[in-house]
């Protein structure tokens, strides 16, 4: 059983799709392995894993000669001194070419998560975050129908659930919560996600996509609201492109002053180092900091 | 075993051909690996040893789905059928169904049709400003929820008892239910029925394309937002569509750029790095049908379930929308007059892209600034150089600060 050396499973959940699960996930990963945690990220959005392209790994391929009979080794990204250890696993490491499509049914990607459950070799992690795809279908009752018939449940920390503030998003949301009331699922807390987006010019922050929805369906659902992220362009920049984020002069997030563009002339010095050292200097390390923390509290009181 | 996919493509073509077959009633969930109860392969395959439903496949009649004909008849009075897909979630699929829809059933001589496949996350209903609506039942078929005299909406959501409900489906069912809304759906006759659908390739596409395909789609209509994560999934929609036979009528790029309302500053929230959906549609050889700004009045106007043409009419993003809604009616072979049923004059208050090349030479002519989407569409790009991409409204001051993007061509 691969999941036997893990001491946490987090699920991060939506009934919406683009509203950052996948982001949410890159970030608790990259700040949990900050924290020293070694963390482990399951990707079982089967008709369209964006994992490996937010940890910029698009181009491994999985072990398919150290397989052994046990199962797929995850794909390790590099380690540095502090930080835990991370790994994927994603279908897009399985496929032939990035483009290709993944037309299944659902019997089909059942079996696929099933095997991503048991035979995925994580070795022994402190974390497994579990990236999944939009709405509450085969994946959602496959993942969860698994897990509970195979994990303990002091393994099964609870899910993660990520909303933007509009209505309509909200709207969908609802709908996963009601799906883990259902299944049993602890909801560890919501997230908000692209609330506002400060433009770069004239520092006005807009709410692009409304705001506060989010913590309204927390307190009517009655469970813990995480905070609120704003939409940083530097962080796409950071998966995009790989560059350390930089901010105009004088930009101050939750009271610390971020790096400014002083020193970014060359491109070298932008896209040198580890995405996990890059992220500290993104405007949001200290919001998924707090987060974390919360998390932290939550599992391991 | 492992699990290597370098040739996931034989499964896709006996997916897509299964899906028109007609399927036994089964006493036991599929198991894993189930071939399909539909597939030619059915109580044959190695996963069918030891599952219940073993000789009823094996045994079933393997012919056409006998409701397929049902189906094309009741669809026969639909002049126009248009998909709206994309691998990716939250790129606006439904927010682009419903514009679309709108903007068609402003001219009062159309009827237009909603069908929302998304069954898990129905969003159609509340855009609409429908959400509390069920649905009529009558001697003819289930009656459409009519949003105005010439626009009916159907959704998953006017049947749930509670609308916070989860729809805990798996695949089979929602195929049910689909074929039920195709089935049993007195839409009567219509120009267009636009179909919206949830992200992904999976249960929901196969049967739509599956059910359809005898009374012809039009074609589909695929939405992205320029960063190339949701790039990514849009290219395996379009391989899906390739495959399926389904034509696409065109790529839209949503929230391409957003303008500040304090400062008018343009700013690319999803940066463009890959060039964005202009060079996935020349690099894919479909037709780009626009590029519609950021506006945060859009997701307003969805929220409280408005038209955003009728609140709104002064936005760049309108003016957008409706170019991508004519480039649409273009593609379908419908008179220009016919779509909006106005004069089709262009909209010269909306977002423009420019596009230079790394020595500073416009590689798309200012001159076409009001037909920018098309000069992009049009223009050539070589391999292995460097773009730079800028994003202004037409309407800019010339102090005006533009945003730009770099981004190269891969060899």
């Amino acid at each position: 059983m691969s999941l036997k050396d893990v001491k946490h499973i987090v699920l991060v959940l939506s009934g919406k799709g683009g509203v950052g699960k996948s982001s949410v996930t890159t970030q608790l990963a990259l700040t949990l392995s900050l924290k020293g945690c070694s963390v482990g990220v399951l990707d079982v959005d089967l008709t369209g894993p964006s994992i490996p392209r937010f940890f910029g790994i698009e181009n491994e391929k999985n072990g398919h000669g150290h397989t052994n009979g046990n199962g797929d080794a995850a794909h390790t990204t590099g380690l540095a001194k502090g930080h835990g250890s991370l790994s994927c696993m994603s279908l897009g490491f399985l496929l032939g070419d990035r483009g290709d499509a993944v037309v299944w049914r659902g019997p089909k990607k059942t079996a696929m998560v099933r095997q991503f459950l048991s035979d995925v070799l994580w070795g022994s992690l402190d974390y497994l975050l579990i990236d999944t795809p939009p709405g509450t279908s085969d994946e959602h009752i496959s993942l969860v129908e698994t897990l509970l018939k195979e994990a303990t449940p002091e393994q099964m920390a609870g899910a993660v659930i990520v909303t933007t503030p509009q209505a309509i998003s909200i709207s969908d949301v609802k709908k996963e919560i009601n799906f883990c009331r259902k299944t049993g699922v602890m909801i560890l807390g919501v997230i908000e996600n692209m609330a506002g987006f400060v433009c770069p010019n004239c520092s006005e922050c807009t709410n692009v996509f409304s705001k506060g929805g989010g913590q309204v369906m927390a307190q009517e659902f009655d469970v813990p609201f995480m905070g609120s992220l704003p939409i940083d362009p530097m962080f796409i920049r950071l998966i995009e492109e790989g560059r350390r984020p930089v901010y105009p002069e004088g930009t101050v997030i939750d009271g610390q002053a971020m790096q400014t563009n002083r020193n970014a002339d060359s491109d070298e010095a932008e896209t040198a180092g580890l995405l996990v050292e890059k992220y500290t200097a993104c405007s949001l390390y200290p919001l998924f900091d707090g987060i974390v923390k919360q998390l932290l509290s939550k599992i391991e009181p | 075993m492992a699990p290597y996919l370098t040739s996931p493509l034989e499964s896709v073509d006996s997916a897509l051909t299964s899906a028109t077959k007609t399927a036994p009633a089964l006493v036991a969930p599929e198991p894993e690996h189930c071939p399909g109860p539909e597939s030619t392969l059915a109580g044959q395959g190695d996963a069918c040893a030891g599952c219940p439903n073993q000789a009823i496949c094996a045994s079933a009649p393997k012919g056409p789905d006998p409701d397929i004909p049902l189906i094309t008849q009741r669809l026969a009075g639909i002049s126009h059928k248009i998909l709206v897909l994309s691998g990716k979630g939250g790129v606006g699929k439904s927010t682009f169904t419903t514009m679309l829809a709108h903007a068609f059933a402003s001219n009062p001589s159309n009827t237009v049709g909603i069908m929302d496949t998304d069954i898990c996350g129905p969003s159609i209903p509340k855009m609409m400003g429908v959400e509390s609506e069920t649905i009529h039942v009558t001697s003819t078929g289930w009656e459409p929820v009519w949003v105005s005299d010439n626009l009916g909406v159907m959704s998953v959501q006017f049947m749930l008892p509670n609308r916070d409900d989860a729809v805990i489906w798996r695949g089979a069912k929602k195929n049910g239910l689909i074929k039920q809304f195709l089935k049993d759906v007195e839409w009567g006759v219509m120009d267009y029925l636009v179909i919206d659908t949830p992200p992904g390739t999976s249960d929901e596409h196969l049967s739509v394309n599956g059910y359809l395909k005898e009374s012809g789609v039009d074609g589909a209509v695929l939405v992205t937002t320029p960063q190339e994560v949701a790039l990514l999934d849009v290219r395996k929609e379009i391989d899906f569509c390739r495959k399926a036979g389904i034509r696409i009528l065109g790529l839209v790029e949503n929230m391409s750029g957003f303008v500040c309302p304090k400062c008018t500053h343009t700013s690319e929230i999803f940066r463009a790095t890959t060039g964005g959906g202009g060079w996935l549609a020349k690099e894919m050889d479909i037709p780009f049908l626009g590029a519609v700004p950021l506006d945060s009045r859009i997701g307003m106007a969805c929220d409280f379930g408005e038209s955003f043409f009728d609140s709104f009419p002064d936005s760049p993003t309108c003016g957008a929308l409706k170019e991508v809604v004519r480039n649409v009616g273009t593609e379908l072979g419908v008179k220009a007059e016919d779509v909006l049923g106005e004069d089709g004059e262009h909209d010269l208050d909306m977002l423009a892209v420019m596009i230079l090349n790394s020595a500073g030479s416009v590689a798309t002519s200012v001159d076409l600034i009001d037909e920018h989407l098309l000069a992009i569409a049009g223009t050539r790009f070589d391999t292995g150089r460097t773009y730079y991409r800028f994003c202004f409204p037409v309407r800019a001051k010339p102090s005006d600060k533009y945003h730009t993007t770099k981004f190269a061509i891969p060899q």
